[in-house]
């Protein structure tokens, strides 16, 4: 099994990099990391030794450049018939999705190790928390990771990548603003308090935020955890109904 | 253990719509099997049953005794399928692409290079091996899509239309590479060009609508048709006419098909219920000096059953 996920995971990992859009990719993002942290997070301005700017925006950074990690990873094999290929080499199909799921996590991850000049700027400025920065990074990952879980799994209900980035964008948008006053104003509004507290407990943004102040707790890390095994199970069942389909 | 894929009763449908209904097959060991029909009567569909890329409505499918399901991975060990159009990862080059294939089929690290090396020197793709897929022409991209069917050695080969949409040698040259593949192999060859069951199968199954039609040996199917041992005879225009009357009156000739061709014409006597006429009508040409060119017996046509077979049952 194990073996059949590295298989897997190696192909799709290193096909990020057969074309020149991870590289297209890498630079945007970093671009875009930078111009948050700076100028709208006024990383400077702020004169305080910490990377409260640079983790502040990336539920919304993450909302676009997440799914677009994402949308290829199915729904390019759909396309081009690989799809059938693939699920017909002895591979589980629980390993094709744990691998190709991985190599999409893994390339973000590369995306956000590539962020080190703004740590080694905040520690040679000054005397920062490395601790809570750790936190922050392991909480922008799993962030990350939840994006990605959902959009794998939309990329498998559709044969056009467009389609798929859009459908993961909208669903993730949802569990992104969950947690917002705005949202929870009109839930309140009508529903008793559990809904609402279930409703901001949803969001992706509030055990985010835990994460950035450093507070690691078991229920953000399971939450993180079930959002996950969640969108992999329905990742599963989509191909499932979709190979029947043809 | 002689036969290597069985299907029984195999059916699938979508819906209300019947796409495979009920089909039964077997290929024994060093046979390679025809599996003809006209386009949409489940012959794609049936094989992605075979290869457990689909899970049959009903009915099974076994290679070497172990039933193919959508989860059965060793059964797909045994299996090399070439799926219709021969998908590919045009991303990767030929060699990252055959090295892959091999990892997932769990083949030892040490092996893979010797491996991926032998099965592309059975389908010659030595001199691309660096190039990547998509740059590839169609011909390399189907010797790259049965290399990567191959390398693992399996007992059982299932080839979706493995020529369609190449060039008259391309199809030679493949025809070619799988002849060599059948040895001590089950291999089972969908297609709808006739030419291909001739050139290349031992035996042949016909289905229509999702159901067997006729099955055997291709001169047992040929020996359906209505031409069998039909006559055909050259001769000059002017002489013609006077024949095709004569011919006509003969009570065991059904009728008498005439084709121009320049100067000459091309008469085709068909007998009644296939019965040997050739003797009497060289005779009877013979004494009647009607200056025939070409004389032929038709063993029958295989365009003709298919018609027959499938267009008949509507």
């Amino acid at each position: 099994m194990m073996a059949s996920v590295l298989t897997v995971f190696r192909r799709e990992l290193r096909s990020y990099f057969e074309t020149p859009v991870a590289y297209v990719f890498l630079v945007i993002y970093l671009v875009l990391q930078g111009l948050f942290t700076f100028y709208v997070g006024q990383f400077y301005g702020r004169e305080q030794a910490d990377l409260a700017p640079f983790f502040a925006y990336q539920p919304w950074l993450y909302l676009f450049l997440m799914p677009a990690i994402a949308m290829r990873l199915w729904a390019e094999d759909r396309r081009s018939g690989t799809f059938e290929l693939l699920l017909t080499l002895p591979i589980p199909l629980g390993a094709i999705v744990l691998g190709k799921y991985l190599a999409a996590v893994a390339f973000a991850a590369i995306a956000l190790l590539l962020t080190f000049p703004i740590w080694i700027t905040v520690c040679w400025l000054g005397d920062p928390d490395n601790g809570v920065i750790i936190t922050g990074y392991v909480g922008s990952l799993l962030l990350a990771s939840s994006y990605l879980a959902v959009g794998a799994a939309l990329s498998a209900t559709t044969k056009n990548q467009v389609v798929a980035f859009i459908l993961s964008v909208a669903v993730c948008f949802l569990f992104l603003v969950s947690g917002l006053p705005m949202v929870l104003d009109a839930v309140s509004a009508w529903a008793p308090d559990e809904i609402v507290l279930v409703v901001a407990n949803l969001s992706f943004l509030s055990h985010f935020n835990n994460l950035q102040k450093g507070v690691v707790s078991l229920a953000d890390i399971l939450y993180f955890a079930a959002v996950i095994g969640l969108w992999l199970w329905i990742n599963g069942m989509v191909i499932e109904s979709k190979r029947e389909a043809g | 253990m002689d036969v290597l894929l069985e299907a029984e009763a195999l059916s699938k449908h979508f819906g209300s719509f019947k796409a495979v209904d009920g089909i039964s097959l077997s290929v024994k060991k060093g046979e390679v099997l025809g599996f003809l029909g006209p386009n949409g009567a489940g012959k794609t569909t049936t094989m992605k049953m075979l290869t457990g890329f689909l899970s049959p409505t009903s009915g099974s499918a076994r290679v070497c005794g172990d039933v193919v399901t959508t989860g059965n991975v060793a059964a797909r060990k045994r299996i090399g399928y070439l799926p219709e159009g021969a998908p590919l990862y045009g991303d990767m080059t030929v060699r990252a692409f055959l090295c892959f294939i091999a990892e997932s089929h769990a083949i030892p690290k040490i092996e893979i290079l010797d491996v991926v090396e032998s099965a592309a020197g059975a389908v010659r793709l030595m001199d691309v091996m660096e190039q990547r897929i998509e740059t590839l022409s169609k011909g390399f991209r189907r010797r790259v899509g049965l290399a990567a069917a191959i390398l693992h050695a399996p007992d059982v080969l299932i080839l979706d239309e493995p020529t369609d949409g190449l060039d008259p040698n391309q199809k030679h040259e493949v025809r070619r590479l799988i002849e060599a593949m059948s040895f001590g192999r089950a291999i089972i060859i969908s297609t709808h060009i006739l030419e291909e069951v001739d050139a290349l199968c031992h035996r042949a199954v016909i289905i229509n609508k999702g159901r067997v039609v006729a099955d055997g040996t291709p001169s047992e199917l040929r020996a359906r048709s209505r031409y069998r041992n039909a006559v055909t005879m050259l001769l000059p225009q002017e002489m013609a006419e006077k024949a095709a009357s004569a011919i006509k009156v003969i009570r065991m000739v059904e009728r008498v098909e005439a084709a121009s061709e320049g100067a000459n014409m091309r008469l085709t006597i068909v007998p009644r219920g296939n019965c040997e006429i050739a003797d009497q009508i060289g005779d009877i040409a013979a004494v009647s000096n009607w200056q025939v060119s070409q004389f032929s017996v038709d063993p029958g046509r295989l365009d003709d059953v298919f018609r027959q077979v499938t267009e008949g049952a509507q």
